[in-house]
């Protein structure tokens, strides 16, 4: 049952990418910024689970707390200091200052504490079943489970709850959300809170999963989650997890077949031919310019 | 270069700067060390002035020049080193099969635009560069072995030839119509604008010139390997562009000189040096978003000085 | 065929997913002739310049200009054919001088090559030449020639809407399309601006097809007027006829701030 464990290791892979798609795609959603530095604050967050867990002795569960806490914090300081001034810049000058931002986390944790991988600590006994043959680890049970239920979670608070309602409002029309007496800048922050955390997560399970992070460990992760955004329709939640869980799934089938140093140009053309012929995702509508 | 009057002193104080440095590294005062330095500069120069073509003129958002330095490198390593061919012959073949890859890059730039022609082209990039990793031919990840051929003569002309080429192109009316895109695609269009025309020759005279920076490139550091060529590149050679000003070739030139000039300095300590890029990056995009010298040249001071109110060129 | 109208439009219309925009839309446009296309807001007035010159590609119906075909042509093809246009919101080439922004219309009809620009040959330099002393004649006829090295974007707005029809005018049309120029305008410019439309049009034996909102604007100047509505074609007529056709005075005149439905 070869495909039944590849299609296990895909959904595992796809599930961080899902979760990192999401900060994307609800950023994009909101003020259609590509926000470069999503990538860095996954790595962050997957260093701070790394000193939570090995350096305070946190369990599992209460590590990804404080990361995520933690990199919700750090996302809207990020927002406030470098993107707020931006909102009405050119959309090129709004990308560059994201790149610069993803460049200046990237090698100020070089500067701190150097380039080198870092081994996670182990934090569950690895323990593994056979289902139909395929071999399933206790830890990917997990992963996807804690994935799933901060997806579902997401889908609460964006339905369910009144900052959720105020997102979708500003993402649709912020002048309008602006006039109904919606609070455009908090919400702002709200959603790259949100995001921010939903990284941070990520960046702990890839941690636990993975075992091993590096300072640059963010950029493809972070690049292939954008894809992931994109192929799933930008701006659009239930895409970004079905474009991540897809993503992951083809990457490692990709791997299967014995072209493993393919895998990450399938991303990439997947962008492409997705931009070429639907560039408004699986799920989206398509828009036009108003002339 | 629009009028006879600056072509000939551009060309005669480039035929003196060419004839004071060659002196200088004949009689020794620049040791290899020196020489080395200008040639890297004058191949940044040659990849900030082409991108500038593609985005600074016609408004097309690239994020994977680094994949046309790429090509050119490794088509002018396989030129001298497998094919045993001149390096002249090198350097133009790596400038053809760059153009081609603009080419093809350039088609989705017809579909596409901001942030996604900017994504999808550094997706291109980044296939390009997997592709080369995985061509044992040259050499995978380990890289292929070049004779170092490169020198302050191949690099001065290459570089000449790059700023004329751009120059002219952009003061004539195709250069024009490219800035047309640039500022107004439905009106261009409007205005009878072949835009999808302009916006793939852009790519293509860009990719080209990039291919000519990576035959220089690859010639000049005896390894070329893919991860030369990733992403970081990419946004090297943008940031010489936007921080001289989107529109500004002189502002391109000069930034790249400055920064290449920063990036030697700080060789040794390559965090160092990547902080002080991106604090620069970011302040330039908050408080000065246009780059240092907007869409004005030098040439415009020198007006501005004189008192003249004179018209906006762009280009020297 | 020289009574065959210049420009024929043909049950045309437009969906943008289920909705239509323009449905049925029919128009002649005789040599010569200066024509208003009026009708309150999201009438489709703009849609239906925007079929007109190839921005949109009718999804029914056909457009004839000078007997040929030309819906699912691209814009400047369209262009390239003799039709040309200004837009609602002024879409100037910004950071061009007044006068490149005219250069820039010239493009077309301009023959020099790529290589012999970069080459310097002298086609450049006679082609750019001629550009020049083209574009200065224009700008002179709209009295801008004082403001020819100024940013197009640093003009009064009065200006701006000038320097689009002098771009527009550039472009050689045989119909010129102007949607909403006197927006924004007070009553004396407007009034200039009518004078100067009337004058190009003789000058440059021009047809005109002229949106405005405002429909005791183009009352005194246009031929014919035709109404849009919804989407469709409520009237088409003398100015009289128009004043007077009940179904007009229904939809637009005697009611307009009901309809006002954008």
């Amino acid at each position: 049952m070869e495909w039944l464990q590849q299609l296990i290791n895909g959904i595992s892979l796809g599930s961080i990418y899902a979760l990192i798609a999401l900060g994307y795609t609800m950023v994009y959603g909101i003020i259609k910024l590509i926000n470069f530095a999503h990538g860095e604050v996954f790595m962050v967050g997957s260093f701070l689970g790394f000193i939570a867990i090995s350096v305070w002795d946190f369990g599992f569960f209460p590590a990804l707390l404080f990361s995520m806490g933690a990199c919700a914090v750090f996302g809207v300081l990020i927002e406030r200091i470098a993107y707020k001034r931006l909102r009405n810049a050119t959309r090129i000058a709004a990308l560059i200052t994201a790149i610069g931002v993803s460049l200046l986390i990237q090698n100020g944790v070089i500067y701190i504490r150097g380039a080198q991988l870092i081994t996670y600590p182990e934090v569950f006994e690895n323990k593994s079943f056979m289902l139909f043959g395929a071999q399933i680890s206790t830890q990917a049970i997990l992963i996807l489970s804690v994935s799933i239920a901060l997806m579902l979670i997401l889908y609460i608070i964006v339905h369910k709850t009144k900052i959720g309602k105020a997102m979708r409002a500003v993402s649709h029309d912020a002048e309008a959300a602006k006039l109904m007496g919606i609070n455009v800048d908090n919400t702002i922050s709200a959603t790259f809170a949100i995001g921010s955390a939903l990284a941070g997560a990520a960046g702990v399970i890839f941690g636990v999963y993975y075992t091993k992070i590096d300072p640059l460990m963010g950029v493809i992760p972070g690049l292939k989650a954008f894809v992931a955004a994109v192929l799933g329709g930008i701006g659009i939640i239930p895409g970004a997890m079905v474009g991540g869980l897809l993503l992951g799934v083809v990457e490692t089938t990709v791997n299967a077949m014995g072209f493993s140093l393919w895998r990450d140009a399938a991303a990439f053309i997947i962008l492409i031919l997705i931009l070429i012929f639907k560039p408004e995702g699986i799920f989206g509508k398509n828009t036009r310019e108003k002339v | 270069m629009k009028k006879s009057k600056q072509f000939w002193p551009f060309i005669g104080s480039a035929l003196l700067v060419y004839i004071v440095i060659q002196f200088l590294i004949s009689v020794g005062i620049l040791n290899d060390y020196h020489t080395n330095t200008l040639v890297f500069m004058a191949i940044n120069i040659i990849l900030a002035v082409s991108l500038h073509l593609v985005i600074g003129i016609t408004g097309q958002f690239s994020l994977g020049h680094a994949g046309f330095l790429a090509v050119g490198a490794y088509i002018s390593a396989i030129v001298t080193m497998k094919l045993e061919l001149p390096f002249i012959v090198a350097i133009l073949l790596a400038g053809v099969v760059a153009t081609l890859a603009g080419l093809i890059v350039g088609i989705p730039s017809l579909r596409l635009r901001g942030d996604y022609l900017a994504i999808a082209t550094l997706g291109f990039a980044e296939i390009i560069r997997i592709t080369f990793l995985n061509i044992d031919y040259v050499g995978g990840a380990a890289g292929m072995q070049v004779s170092h051929l490169t020198n302050w003569t191949y690099a001065f002309i290459c570089l000449f030839v790059t700023i004329v080429v751009i120059v002219n192109f952009t003061n004539s009316r195709h250069g024009r119509a490219c800035i047309a895109i640039r500022e107004n695609e439905i009106a261009a269009d409007a205005m009878g604008i072949n835009t999808t025309y302009y916006k793939v020759m852009a790519f293509a005279i860009g990719a080209f010139f990039a291919g000519v920076a990576g035959a220089l490139y690859a010639h000049n550091f005896y390894i070329i390997q893919p991860q030369n060529f990733g992403f970081l590149r990419s946004v090297e050679i943008l940031i010489f562009v936007v921080l001289g000003g989107l529109g500004s070739l002189s502002g391109a030139v000069v930034a790249t000189i400055l920064l290449t000039l920063v990036s030697t300095f700080l060789q040794n300590y390559p965090e160092t040096r990547m902080i002080i890029y991106s604090l620069v990056l970011i302040i330039v995009m908050l408080y000065r978003p246009k780059g240092l010298m907007g869409t004005m040249e030098i040439t415009d001071y020198f007006k501005l000085w004189r008192g003249a109110k004179g018209g906006k060129q762009h280009g020297k | 065929m020289v009574n065959d109208p210049l420009l024929q439009v043909k049950s045309v219309g437009i969906q943008f997913g289920g909705l239509k925009a323009v449905s049925n839309f029919n128009l002649e446009i005789n040599e010569g002739e200066l024509i208003g296309l009026i009708g309150p807001n999201g009438a489709g007035k703009t849609t239906s310049f925007n079929l007109l010159t190839g921005v949109y590609a009718p999804t029914e119906g056909e457009i004839l200009f000078a007997g040929q075909r030309i819906n699912g042509l691209p814009p400047f093809k369209v262009t390239r054919k003799g039709i040309s246009r200004t837009f609602q919101n002024i879409r100037l080439f910004n950071e061009l001088s007044v006068l490149d922004n005219v250069k820039v219309a010239y493009h077309s009809q301009s023959k020099n090559t790529v290589a012999s620009s970069i080459l310097r040959l002298p086609s450049h330099f006679s082609e750019e030449q001629r550009m020049e002393q083209k574009a200065l004649e224009f700008l002179k006829i709209f009295e801008l020639e004082k403001y020819k090295d100024e940013e197009a974007r640093n003009l009064p707005y009065g200006k701006q809407r000038r320097l689009e029809i002098a771009r527009a005018l550039a472009a050689g049309p045989r119909l010129l399309l102007l949607d909403e120029p006197a927006a924004g305008m007070n009553p004396q410019e407007t009034k200039e601006l009518m004078d100067l439309i009337a004058f190009v049009r003789k000058e440059f034996s021009l047809s005109i097809l002229l949106i405005e909102h405002d429909m005791n604007l183009v009352m005194g100047i246009c031929e014919r007027i035709y109404v849009l509505d919804h989407g469709v074609l409520l009237a088409q007529g003398s100015p009289e006829e128009i004043r007077n056709n009940p179904k007009v005075i229904e939809a637009y005149l005697g009611e307009e701030v009901p309809h006002e439905h954008s």
